[in-house]
């Protein structure tokens, strides 16, 4: 991946057999995205993305909510002191249903032009993050390993 | 979706080249892309139908313009479903073996 200049817009999508109301919770509730999300414990409630790992802990504003179709919030990476330092991004979730029992799930992670490291450290991480959330609403089991 | 669309779509030396292309610069157009390759228009549309079939490459409406990005994911889920699988099998086969050394001593 050294050769990959970081995208200062960034899509991964996943189908995944689920209904969006599963996947609404799944993104929304800590109970769930501790078993898929590095096991950070978000919740989105009052307006706000709490995030808490460990003793560290952030939050963002959610700058529109549509349950179960459509989340928009900032991103500032609490996690990492060095990425928090950068300017905040957005992160989009677009959740549609289509046939079959299947739901698409996007995540687009853009303006990141001002946050250059958080951007090549997401990457990767979303991928991840996608994988995860798949395997855990298909198998109801967290990825092995 | 499933892993056979991945693999096709992956079968073809033009559609790892748009890859590729995406890979190094993200949200294209169709334009763009077209420039890089010496290939017709419809052929340039018809490789990245085939990538969003396959999930590959997701279009997003932008202002007046389609670009086209990148999608890493299904390739992430062959490699959890694929490549972890035989790996996992290979850590145990030697675990077994060390079992099985230890055993016998």
């Amino acid at each position: 991946m050294s050769t990959m200049t970081a995208q200062t817009t960034q899509v991964y999508s996943v189908f995944i057999l689920a209904t969006p109301e599963q996947i609404w919770d799944a993104i929304t509730k800590s109970e769930f995205t501790q078993q898929y999300f590095y096991g950070v414990r978000i919740d989105v409630r009052d307006g706000r993305r709490f995030s808490a790992i460990g003793e560290m802990e952030w939050d963002e504003e959610v700058l529109e909510s549509d349950p179960p179709r459509r989340l928009v919030h900032g991103w500032n990476a609490g996690y990492d002191p060095d990425l928090a330092a950068e300017a905040e991004s957005r992160v989009t979730w677009e959740i549609e249903p289509q046939d079959g029992g299947i739901t698409k799930l996007t995540v687009v992670h853009d303006r990141l032009e001002g946050a250059p490291k958080t951007a090549e450290s997401v990457a990767g991480g979303w991928m991840y993050i996608l994988s995860g959330l798949k395997t855990l609403l298909e198998t109801g089991k967290p990825l092995a390993g | 979706m499933d892993d056979d669309q991945v693999f096709k779509a992956l079968a073809d030396p033009t559609r790892r080249h748009l890859l590729d292309r995406l890979f190094e610069r993200d949200g294209r157009t169709l334009t763009e892309l077209e420039s890089e390759l010496e290939m017709t228009r419809f052929g340039v549309m018809k490789h990245l139908r085939v990538l969003e079939d396959a999930g590959l490459v997701v279009p997003r409406r932008e202002g007046r313009e389609k670009l086209h990005f990148l999608n890493p994911v299904p390739i992430r889920l062959i490699h959890d479903r694929w490549i972890d699988k035989y790996t996992e099998h290979r850590v145990a086969a030697l675990a077994d073996l060390k079992h099985e050394l230890e055993e016998s001593a």
